[in-house]
């Protein structure tokens, strides 16, 4: 067996989960301050990645263009908050689950409607080409927009795993998160902290769509990227940063070894359910995640 | 004053537990009835048949299973077009490699064999909840669609990746023309839902109805848990099976894997959150919306078109269509989350009051 | 107090029984017996441990030792490790302390799940609703109403469960206890959260099972009132331990009770 090939595949799939990890940070988040389990977010990060992309091709400056995309999407998010998610604050689970179903096909038909839907392709000044200098060492190709884009993770998780930790705002998230009803009694302002969480997770969204869109360009296709989030978020737990960069390294490595390794005695194509399967086998094992909590029913 | 009950007195267990027990609907069940045996297959025309009450029925049949598992046992499934499938190219097996089984057999066998996937991918349910359950769901979908695909044998090895369904022949009588499969499709969808009818309001129905309530008391009060969660998959993975086998065979008469979209499966979704979770009603109703809008925004369009010299693109027109369905979704779950049947309750009970106020 | 039926001997006997949570004791070598149509009362101060013995009689929880025996069918039946569905086979029926009820179902349709073990027919049968399915859902029927007609809930059978009062509601969870003809009945808390005159509804509904259907009652009460009135024989808990076991009288002058719980008139 050839250890360099071997190596190049684990690492380009750990670099696929990586970014599989940037979407699923999204939906941690909202999950943990609000309860919500955002199946929205991949649309999201279609429509951060098309309405960069589009401001960019009509001559945008690329800064500029970031700025106006992430001041969208932070409306956007607020936008989200108060019509959909205020409505629905006492129901079950499930009814808010659904309604961002609804929400993932209005965010979509958007997307095109105001976009248009051509694919796109997205240059971030990293050239998606293999890094030499590890190409003529040890034969292993990666590359380098996938480092890049791992980089930017590393950085996000970071910033973010600072930001609840120590600001006053990360608190009450925090406090938010644990429970609404304490966060209330001691003055913690739930509408607000709500809009914040949906505008960072309308930030996160934007960085995992231009990663996504740098690396595959930017199409419809994208939001399908959330459903991979789903395996991840089941391995990582749902209410865990940390969890879902592990998860995601797990599925992306897993994913790709399975379909190098496996997927020519079986005919291909495995990476379609893999993700799924191995959520599956992990949910009948521990069905909280590696980092979740332990869910106790009482009656 | 037409819609009052006054009079009709029940003093038996069997007259108050019928299906109508007010007169007024019996009747007009009754005439809805001839409508779609009778009047229907004789004057509407082949657009009508083809392209909107029957694809109506066979979703119908689909919502109608997934509101047995999703609506009823509050288990929530993404995997519907995955079960569907299933029940449609074991059809074409059965048909083709058996064919003095019959065209009705062979439905009822695909959609026991969606049953059995069913209750397989149904295990998980056992054991986790929710939207976990959903994910494992998931599994489903995409690992049956990936075995359709890649084991030949379903579609014959078929190099085109496509199966063309069979001819209905029932009783040497060939069932081709739009209105024979319409009368087909109305049957049997008829059937299976007075079935639902009957199973949602006996003990299997309030098994299920415990167990998405409030399972823990439910099995404390006696009601296996393992049993009903497996049956609620088998039975409505049975109808999405049979749903599945009349798409192929009744509506689109060719069909390749691709067309068992997760799409589909949340479509269907949509049908069961619009026309009303755990009611049967709900499945229809939600079912002729879905089918509905498309039709009605072209015809919207064209009026646009009409009025204002400006042609819509296809592209706006199905980009439009999702965010109205999706806006419909947010709006019914907000506004009234047990869909068109709450409101159509709510709407007798006012008739029954007209013309008075209160 | 007069009785209509008669109490026996021992129905139920808990023996040794210890149950822990992790670190947690809740209940430590607690041994009591409950005889044949008595009303047996656990009372004593929150955290006691009332609704952990209670769970762990009809299985929701396993004790770590010990062990309950049950007489059913005249004979004695051993277990540690029951699951509650086994429990409610055996003829043990239970209201819980926060309503269990089925939300989304009416009255009736929620009295009816308590006689789910009667119910034999499969659920073809039920689909295709001729003969045997139809005839043994009314035969149910009839048994349901005579407990609603029992429980004074009839205006009610049709009302969804979620919007009923809060009392109402837990006369709707009796009636579904009731609904399985158990043997023995455990009530969590029956009259919490009710005024004056619901409680004293409730307790001439209890007391009306016991006569009525002669069913072996037992309850956790903390209105100390109606511990005295119904009840025949008191076990008395405090931090996993029982520290009395007697009539209500005795229990009441019991010294260690007064000090752990009920304290003395000032």
């Amino acid at each position: 067996m050839n250890v360099a090939f071997f190596f190049e595949v684990l690492i380009g799939g750990l670099l696929a989960g990586v970014m599989y990890s940037l979407v699923a940070i999204g939906f941690v988040l909202i999950y943990k301050a609000s309860g919500v389990f955002n199946f929205a977010q991949g649309a999201m990060v279609f429509f951060a990645a098309l309405t960069f992309v589009s401001l960019v091709e009509r001559g945008v400056n690329f800064w500029i263009a970031l700025v106006i995309t992430l001041a969208v999407m932070v409306v956007l998010g607020m936008a989200i908050e108060k019509v959909v998610l205020r409505p629905l604050v006492n129901q079950p689970p499930i009814t808010l689950f659904m309604a961002t179903i609804g929400l993932t096909f209005v965010l979509e038909g958007l997307s095109q409607l105001v976009w248009g839907s051509q694919p796109h392709a997205l240059e971030l000044g990293i050239p998606d080409v293999p890094m030499e200098w590890l190409v003529q060492s040890t034969g292993i190709v990666i590359s380098q927009t996938d480092l890049f884009a791992a980089g930017i993770a590393g950085v996000l998780v970071a910033s973010l795993a600072l930001f609840f930790q120590y600001t006053r705002i990360g608190r009450a998230l925090r406090a938010v998160a644990d429970d609404h009803q304490a966060a209330l009694a001691v003055g913690i302002p739930l509408k607000n902290i709500w809009a914040i969480v949906w505008a960072v997770a309308g930030f996160v969204a934007l960085v995992a769509g231009l990663m996504w869109g740098a690396r595959n360009g930017v199409q419809f296709a994208l939001t399908f990227i959330a459903l991979k989030a789903l395996p991840v978020l089941i391995l990582g737990g749902f209410e865990s940063i940390p969890g879902a960069i592990i998860g995601g390294l797990i599925i992306g490595a897993s994913e790709k070894l399975a379909e190098v390794y496996f997927g020519p005695m079986v005919g291909g194509g495995i990476e379609s359910w893999f993700a799924y399967v191995i959520a599956l086998l992990f949910l009948l094992v521990r069905p909280q995640g590696l980092f979740g909590e332990k869910i106790i029913d009482r009656v | 004053m037409l819609y009052r009950e006054a009079g009709q007195f029940k003093s038996t267990y069997a007259e108050d537990q019928q299906i109508f027990p007010i007169r007024q609907d019996r009747i007009a069940v009754a005439v809805l009835l001839a409508v779609a045996f009778v009047v229907v297959p004789l004057f509407a025309n082949q657009y009508w048949l083809s392209a909107i009450l029957i694809p109506f029925l066979i979703f119908s049949l689909a919502a109608l299973g997934l509101n047995i598992l999703t609506g009823y046992a509050g288990q929530l499934s993404l995997g519907t077009s995955a079960f569907m499938a299933v029940g449609a190219f074991m059809a074409y097996n059965f048909v083709l490699r058996m064919p003095w089984l019959g065209i009705i057999p062979s439905f009822v066998l695909a959609g026991l064999c969606a049953a059995a996937v069913g209750i397989v991918f149904g295990l998980p349910s056992l054991r986790i909840k929710g939207f976990y359950l959903a994910v494992a769901t998931l599994a489903c979908q995409f690992f049956v669609l990936w075995a359709l695909q890649r084991i030949g044998w379903f579609m014959n090895y078929s190099p085109s990746g496509v199966i063309a369904a069979q001819k209905i022949v029932i009783l040497g009588y060939a069932f081709d023309s739009p209105a024979s499969k319409y009368m087909i499709t109305v049957t049997i969808v008829a059937v299976m839902a007075l079935l639902a009818k009957n199973l949602v309001r006996s003990e299997t129905g309030r098994a299920f109805m415990a167990v998405r309530d409030m399972d823990v008391a439910a099995s404390v009060i006696g009601i296996p848990m393992m049993k009903t969660k497996l049956l609620a998959f088998a039975i409505s993975s049975f109808y999405c099976g049979v749903a599945g086998a009349l798409y192929v065979f009744c509506y689109l008469g060719t069909v390749e894997p691709e067309a068992f979209t997760l799409d589909l499966s949340f479509r269907i979704l949509f049908m069961i959150i619009i026309g009303g979770v755990g009611s049967i009603l709900g499945s229809f109703l939600g079912a002729a919306f879905i089918t509905l809008l498309p039709i009605f925004l072209s015809v919207a369009s064209g009026a646009f078109s009409h009025a204002t010299g400006m042609e819509p693109s296809h592209a706006l027109l199905s980009n439009l269509e999702l965010i109205i369905f999706g806006g419909l979704i947010i709006f019914f779950l907000i506004v009234e989350p047990h869909g068109l049947a709450r409101l159509w309750q709510i709407a007798k009970e006012k008739l029954r009051l007209w013309p008075f106020p209160h | 107090m007069t009785r209509a039926v008669q109490i026996g001997e021992a129905i139920l006997s808990v023996e040794s029984v210890s149950l822990a949570f992790g670190g947690v004791k809740a209940l430590q070598e607690v041994s009591f017996d409950v005889r044949e149509h008595e009303i047996r009362a656990i009372i004593g101060p929150n955290g006691a441990g009332k609704s952990s013995m209670l769970n762990v009689i009809n299985g929701v929880y396993h004790p770590q030792q010990g062990k309950i025996r049950l007489r059913a069918n005249g004979a004695w039946r051993e277990f540690r490790d029951m699951d509650p569905h086994e429990a409610a086979a055996m003829g043990i029926a239970r209201t819980f302390q926060n309503i269990a009820l089925f939300k989304g179902m009416t009255v009736l349709d929620n009295v009816l799940t308590g006689r789910n073990l009667k119910m034999r027919c499969s659920f073809l049968e039920q689909a295709i609703w001729i003969g045997r399915a139809r005839r043994e859902e009314h035969e149910h029927r009839r048994a349901v109403e005579e407990i609603i007609d029992f429980l004074e809930i009839q205006h009610i059978r049709k009302t969804l469960v979620g919007k009923l009062p809060y009392g109402l509601q837990k006369r709707v969870e009796l009636a579904r206890a009731l609904a399985a003809e158990p043997t023995l009945l455990l009530l969590d808390e029956p009259m919490s959260g009710m005024n004056l005159e619901e409680k004293q509804d409730m307790c001439r509904f209890v007391l009306d099972v016991n006569d009525h259907y002669g069913t072996t009652i037992v309850l956790i009460e903390h209105d100390m009132s109606v511990v005295m009135d119904i009840s025949d024989r008191v076990v008395v808990l405090d931090y996993g331990r029982k520290i009395a076991d007697g009539t209500p009288d005795e229990v009441r002058a019991n010294q260690a009770v007064i000090d752990a719980y009920l304290g003395v008139a000032h």
